[in-house]
């Protein structure tokens, strides 16, 4: 059976563009708001990450610990989480859904039960920013028994046989870090550059679908259509911040954002 | 769990970084995995090349100014009235702590990998104020990161980096302290990791770090240990080695030559943060039986909440107030080569006092836990036991806390 992140690429692909990506985290601005913006902008998204919020984040940069901060001050614990996503899968526009995260969440919650509970609220993918290859092996094969996606990363500085190794291990999506950085930093490297080293992930073997992420925003989005999708994440979180600012509403401010720049790729 | 003889504890780990299976590790983004790999290639060339190993020793002579004194506390002694009490005076050490052999050994890394800034994290500023003097001696620029907190706390190793020409990058993020210094830390070296080299302050991270950083404050012990047999002959029969744990390299150092030794004969005490006797917070994971998490890519005994999220510690001292600890001292915890302990800021306060007292040296807070449980201990044991202290830090960074609660001017 064709998997619904698998699907979701097609779909775009059918369409002549990249599937869009969104990573908003799971309880930002308040449980309720989250659900909605993930509603809201699914509309216009292929895929949605959800971030689950970690207070010691090594990779996330100012807008995404922004993000993870009021999440957790909120009190948004990991079964909210699986909520917002059971919930959202209930609804009418309802997405592929990526987890992401750090590890330690996984591990406190018990690896096989994490796995369970997120099979049953249909989670379809899986993110872990400090789990990397080969460490990750084990762990992966466990999500694809539990028919969940293991996300590799692949960044400017894997080596060429690491590479070969990552994709090789990897299942249906692979996730390109644009540059050195940590999320939502700005764009260091030309699209050019990006789009070479994103071809030479391609040239590995073609069928996985490889997107691009990290410094993405509406400025940029357009340079690099030629992935098979991109992500957006800390342009997004820094929206909802602004939006809370200007106490104007997050949910239809993110929404009019993605809906934007979905129309840049098209 | 078991120790191994005749072989370093720094090697005894498994392919994926693991100290007894389940302590370490490598829990870093897929950009930090080259950057680390050369690193490890680097460090496991050079830590067994002669002319590397001369370089560093003449660094740590000339310029560290080993061996620092072991000096028996008399008065001490005297006032306590069972062990003989010693005191190891790493603070001796050229700034102050023992900060600047693990900073000394990365920026001769840094050079040799052809870096030209280097960053680090800083709680109590000792760690900042050594990576800032050793970055300026080698020319490499050089950026701290240090919670806002502790830049109010530690006024004068913050005055000191900026004097050595390094940046300080303050952290708002978090509990503004050393957790937070070390996460912002690690992110500008997922950012930056092309030109730049990163210090962990601690034997704590990823497994290199720990392993570059106790192979640096491993001198202390190889010092330590001829002069122990210089002045008692042989190693004494009932010998105790006291040291401060926060992140745990000075206690690892200050161990480490002792390792293949029977507990009975030499033992080693952890004293960790208690923090203060009223609150509920502390930051000794060791002492009051934290879970194995990850924090700062490594597995290891954290305080943290049901759901994994890293809680906030409190203590008095900057340079203990650290919710993890070093996989090391999760390993020799558990595999009981050494026994761990906790004392209140109260009682850290109060032993600095007896001890500046009785004696010419002053410990700074730190220290100051480890003195408070061998002087408690001391009084019960023979008067054949020697009992060690390690004065790692000088007290001049804690002179404003000293003032408030004790009254007293440094």
């Amino acid at each position: 059976m064709i998997s619904s992140i698998s699907q979701a690429f097609s779909f775009a692909k059918k369409e002549n563009r990249p599937a869009l990506l969104t990573y908003t985290v799971a309880g930002d601005n308040t449980k309720k708001n989250s659900l909605e913006i993930l509603k809201s902008i699914s509309k216009h998204a292929d895929i949605c990450e959800l971030g689950f919020p970690h207070n010691t984040p090594i990779a996330d940069g100012g807008q995404i610990q922004t993000s993870s901060y009021r999440a957790i001050k909120n009190g948004t614990k990991f079964k909210d989480v699986l909520k917002i996503v059971k919930n959202f899968k209930k609804s009418k526009f309802s997405k592929p859904i990526i987890l992401m995260g750090y590890f330690n969440m996984i591990l406190q919650y018990g690896e096989s039960k994490f796995l369970k509970d997120c099979k049953k609220n249909r989670v379809d993918g899986l993110i872990v920013v400090d789990l990397p290859w080969p460490e990750n092996k084990k762990f992966a094969k466990k999500c694809k028994k539990n028919s969940i996606s293991f996300v590799q990363l692949i960044s400017p500085t894997t080596s060429k046989n690491r590479l070969k190794s990552i994709i090789r291990d990897s299942h249906e999506m692979v996730y390109y870090i644009s540059m050195l950085s940590t999320t939502g930093g700005k764009l260091k490297v030309s699209p050019f550059k990006i789009i070479s080293n994103y071809k030479k992930i391609k040239r590995i073997n073609p069928s996985k679908n490889c997107v691009i992420g990290f410094g993405i925003t509406k400025n940029n989005i357009k340079n690099l259509k030629a992935a098979d999708g991109l992500v957006v994440g800390s342009a997004i979180c820094r929206e909802i911040t602004n939006s809370l600012k200007k106490k104007q509403n997050p949910v239809t401010k993110v929404s009019n954002m993605v809906k934007k720049l979905k129309y840049k790729i098209l | 769990m078991k120790l191994k003889k005749k072989i370093s504890i720094l090697d005894q780990h498994d392919k994926f970084g693991f100290w007894g299976g389940k302590f370490g590790g490598n829990f870093v983004p897929e950009t930090l995995k080259k950057p680390i790999h050369d690193l490890e290639i680097l460090f496991n060339k050079l830590k067994n090349d002669k002319k590397f190993l001369s370089e560093r020793d003449k660094y740590f002579k000339n310029w560290v100014g080993v061996p620092t004194r072991f000096i028996k506390l008399n008065n001490l002694t005297k006032f306590v009235g069972g062990a003989e009490i010693w005191s190891k005076v790493v603070s001796d050490a050229n700034g102050g702590a023992h900060k600047i052999y693990n900073a000394t050994v990365h920026c001769l890394l840094a050079k040799k990998s052809g870096k030209k800034i280097i960053c680090g994290d800083t709680g109590a500023g000792y760690a900042g104020k050594m990576l800032s003097m050793a970055a300026k001696k080698f020319g490499l620029k050089c950026k701290i990161f240090m919670g806002v907190k502790d830049i109010k706390r530690q006024q004068p190793n913050v005055q000191a980096i900026r004097r050595n020409g390094a940046e300080i990058i303050p952290v708002y993020s978090g509990s503004q302290t050393l957790v937070d210094a070390v996460s912002e830390c690690m992110r500008f070296w997922v950012a930056n990791c092309d030109t730049t080299a990163m210090c962990v302050g601690s034997t704590v991270g990823p497994n290199i770090f720990v392993k570059i950083c106790g192979w640096s404050t491993s001198q202390i012990s190889r010092e330590l240990k001829s002069q122990i047999i210089e002045e008692f002959g042989t190693i004494p029969n009932k010998l105790k080695l006291y040291n401060c744990v926060g992140g745990g390299s000075s206690s690892f150092g200050f161990w480490n030559e002792f390792m293949d030794y029977d507990k009975k004969q030499v033992e080693f005490i952890g004293v960790e943060a208690g923090g203060p006797s009223k609150s509920k917070k502390h930051a000794a994971p060791l002492t009051y039986r934290s879970k194995i998490g990850i924090l700062h890519g490594a597995a290891q005994y954290v305080n943290q909440n049901n759901e994994g999220q890293i809680e906030e510690t409190e203590s008095i001292s900057a340079g203990l107030d650290y919710p993890g600890v070093s996989p090391l001292h999760c390993f020799l915890k558990d595999t009981k080569r050494a026994r761990y302990t906790a004392a209140s800021d109260e009682d850290a306060l109060m032993a600095f006092k007896i001890v500046s007292k009785y004696e010419s040296i002053r410990p700074s807070l730190e220290p100051s836990h480890a003195f408070s449980v061998a002087i408690s201990e001391s009084k019960k044991f023979s008067k054949d036991t020697i009992v060690i202290v390690n004065s790692c830090g000088d007290a001049y960074k804690d002179r404003k806390i000293l003032k408030k609660k004790l009254g007293v001017s440094l």
